[in-house]
């Protein structure tokens, strides 16, 4: 279970999250949406370890353990992935070494056998097949000359090949054409199961139209101001944030 | 890939100021009195039991040495050293022609197989480790060469520069000074004088060295300078793959390297020269460390010919090196592969200079450097071409990788074209591991150190797929093993 508790957040003395508070159970998709400067990316980086953010108080519970008090690198390996709004382009290290890389971290940490190269490249093969990445793409270097559909499907790939626990999807649909935003949505859902769950961060209903969440919150100021089931994206749609905001108010 | 894992490994393995080959071995000595005299050259010549042509040539690179003065244009700064403060000559007690293995102080043989060098041809015969061929220098004195024999059945001659003067003084006579004059910089001349061992290699006509040779330097005395000589020389139409590595024990006093290096490959000959240099780059506050002024050139001196220098820089407190190439015989050419890495307060200024003679003559140079800690962290290049080198050619990436904000980098590069006909290309970039960099790949599972050493390794995979294999792995773990410490 992932469960954040009274969590302030604040960057360069402008506090961005206040009092936020969110459960998300094994096996279900939470959509959060919220307008432009809610707080919606600083959750997601807050969530990862990102350093530049002032913690004030609150924990970030997976499975009971607080995450705040761990580095980046032991959130990651204990299964929490952050899907990238912006991948970040690595000269020279081909996405194919970098994927290897990460996921022996994850593997030495859960005590599991390295995998010899044939597996991996096998395993790599079958993953990236059904998101629509050749074999070119994995040996050129990681996002490097990347189009913005090519960096979010290497996002999907590498949430399929460390089988996280808890999925943060930041704005993974922006700058998708509607071919690109179909297969990544897709690869996430082929991932849904009764273990993972997943905070899928948007601006946009369309992105739950391919996946579907159980509930939708809407974000603003630094916390959760409503909380529905799907429709309450699609009313949204129609209306806008300020309907709820003012209400908020 | 695995190699990166090792490296990880490795790196957590590690403190912050752990030098991994830093330790000493207890040995008696044998040293020349302390300081720079003629009495001590003597001494030297004598100790090398050499004959009178090479003491007298030892006189008058002293005779040079003393109107010269010590270079002040690098980027580099440090108390000048105290010359007569130096041991110019020390050999562990015992170790004067030993006829094989058994005859070597098992503290020495202790010291390499720590080091991890195999100086054991039964091991290699039963195929235990790779092929390569091993000369092994301890302070000032070569304690072993390995498969000396076997080359010799296809006429190659590769043994301690010392052997060779005695032994192939035709050899020696002909080339020694014929690439670095004796006069030709304050340490060059300084090495002609006092110089003690190194390796000497002979490539017959048309012969492919069979296996790599290597010369494998260790200062292990204190107070001691080494001054190595190595002439390589291939013969028309041979082929011959080198490496070199170096390292030293940690020691708070600065100690004095100052080698040369002279390559001389005839028509059609290839020489490829590696290096991979760790010698103790002093700690993390900036106390000790080797001096590193290291004067290597290659001559193409026959048509067609090549020399490729690949150098993986780690260590020195202060490094000074710039291997060239003079492309003298028509249509040869001349490759610069290089990583320099700086961390802590290392001082380096390196690079490379090639020279146009011939006509059609191509030249490459790739410069990778890396600064990290409060080091500093210099390239400087001279392309030029002559009046008759028509179509000379050469290409330039030069590219600069920053990590943390209190070190630099700098690029110094000179072009002169005398010849209308040349093409010379130069980019260069300078970039810096972002925050953003390093907290992707935590974000993925990969620690920070082993985020740095992945990405230090992309940067550089260029170089490091010039070195030959065996060097390669080691030297990925030395990308990674001497960034440590270097991000809060």
């Amino acid at each position: 279970m992932f469960e954040i508790k009274n969590l302030n957040a604040s960057i360069q003395d402008k506090q961005i999250l206040k009092d936020f508070n969110l459960k998300v159970n094994p096996g279900e998709v939470h959509a959060i949406m919220g307008p432009n400067g809610s707080g919606k990316s600083t959750l997601a980086h807050v969530c990862a370890g990102r350093e530049e953010y002032e913690i004030s108080s609150g924990s970030v519970r997976l499975d009971g353990v607080n995450l705040l008090d761990l580095e980046p690198e032991e959130r990651a390996v204990r299964g929490l992935f952050l899907a990238f709004q912006y991948p970040v382009e690595i000269p020279g290290v081909a996405s194919m070494t970098f994927l290897k890389s990460a996921l022996s971290a994850h593997y030495k940490f859960n005590g599991k056998k390295e995998l010899t190269i044939p597996e991996f490249m096998k395993l790599i093969k079958e993953k990236s097949n059904s998101l629509n990445i050749s074999d070119d793409m994995i040996k050129r270097p990681l996002n490097v000359g990347f189009s913005g559909g090519e960096k979010k499907r290497n996002e999907v790939l590498q949430m399929t090949l460390l089988e996280p626990k808890i999925c943060i999807l930041d704005e993974t649909d922006s700058g998708l054409d509607i071919d690109a935003l179909r297969l990544v949505a897709n690869g996430v859902n082929l991932l849904r199961s009764k273990e993972r769950s997943f905070v899928v961060i948007t601006h946009y209903q369309r992105l739950l139209d391919y996946i579907e969440p159980d509930f939708v919150h809407i974000m603003a100021d630094g916390k959760i101001i409503e909380t529905g089931d799907k429709n309450l994206a699609l009313d949204l749609e129609k209306t806008g944030y300020n309907d709820y905001i003012e209400k908020d108010i | 890939m695995p190699a990166i894992k090792e490296t990880v490994e490795q790196v957590l393995d590690i403190d912050v100021d752990n030098y991994k080959y830093g330790w000493s071995t207890d040995l008696e000595s044998e040293r020349a009195p302390k300081g720079l005299s003629k009495d001590v050259i003597k001494f030297i010549s004598n100790k090398k039991e050499e004959p009178e042509w090479m003491l007298e040539w030892r006189y008058d690179a002293y005779e040079r040495f003393l109107t010269m003065k010590e270079p002040d244009w690098a980027k580099v700064s440090y108390p000048r050293m105290d010359l007569n403060d130096i041991y110019y000559y020390s050999a562990p007690k015992n170790t004067e022609g030993p006829e094989s293995l058994d005859e070597i102080d098992p503290e020495i043989l202790k010291t390499y197989e720590k080091l991890g060098i195999p100086l054991k041809e039964q091991e290699f015969l039963a195929g235990i480790k790779n092929n390569i061929a091993v000369d092994a220098v301890f302070d000032s004195v070569s304690v072993v060469t390995t498969f000396k024999d076997k080359l010799a059945e296809v006429g190659i001659i590769f043994c301690p520069i010392s052997e060779a003067i005695k032994e192939h003084p035709d050899l020696v006579k002909k080339y020694i000074s014929s690439v670095v004059p004796k006069s030709d910089n304050y340490y060059a001349a300084l090495n002609s004088a006092v110089f003690t061992d190194g390796s000497f290699v002979y490539i017959p006509p048309n012969v492919r060295c069979p296996m790599e040779l290597s010369t494998y330097f260790r200062i292990n005395d204190v107070n001691t300078g080494q001054f190595e000589r190595t002439l390589i020389i291939a013969d028309k139409g041979s082929y011959v793959s080198y490496l070199e590595g170096c390292t030293a024990p940690k020691r708070d006093e600065n100690q004095l390297h100052a080698a040369v290096v002279e390559l001389v490959a005839l028509e059609d000959a290839e020489i490829k020269y590696s290096t991979v240099q760790n010698w103790y780059p002093g700690n993390s506050e900036g106390i000790g460390g080797i001096y590193n002024f290291v004067t290597k050139r290659g001559d193409c001196r026959g048509d067609r010919s090549k020399i490729s220098w690949t150098q993986v820089e780690t260590g020195s407190a202060i490094t000074w090196k710039y291997p060239s190439c003079i492309l003298r015989g028509d249509g040869s050419s001349g490759e610069f592969y290089s990583i320099a890495i700086s961390n802590a307060f290392q001082q380096i200024d390196s690079g490379t200079k090639m020279v146009h003679l011939g006509k059609n003559t191509k030249s490459k140079i790739i410069s990778k450097g890396i600064s990290a800690g409060k080091s500093s962290n210099a390239y400087r290049g001279l392309v030029s071409s002559h009046k008759k080198a028509e179509n000379a050619r050469n290409f330039t990436q030069c590219d600069s990788l920053l990590i943390g904000n209190n070190c630099s980098a700098h690029t110094v590069p000179y072009i002169e074209s005398k010849n209308k006909s040349s093409i010379f290309e130069h980019e260069a970039t300078t970039s810096k591991i972002s925050d953003d960099q390093i907290f992707y790949c935590c974000q993925r599972g990969i620690g920070k150190e082993d985020a740095i050493a992945l990405i230090v390794n992309g940067f550089c995979k260029e170089v490091l797929q010039k070195l030959p294999m065996e060097f390669a792995v080691e030297a990925q773990k030395l990308v990674g093993i001497s960034l440590e410490g270097s991000v809060g």
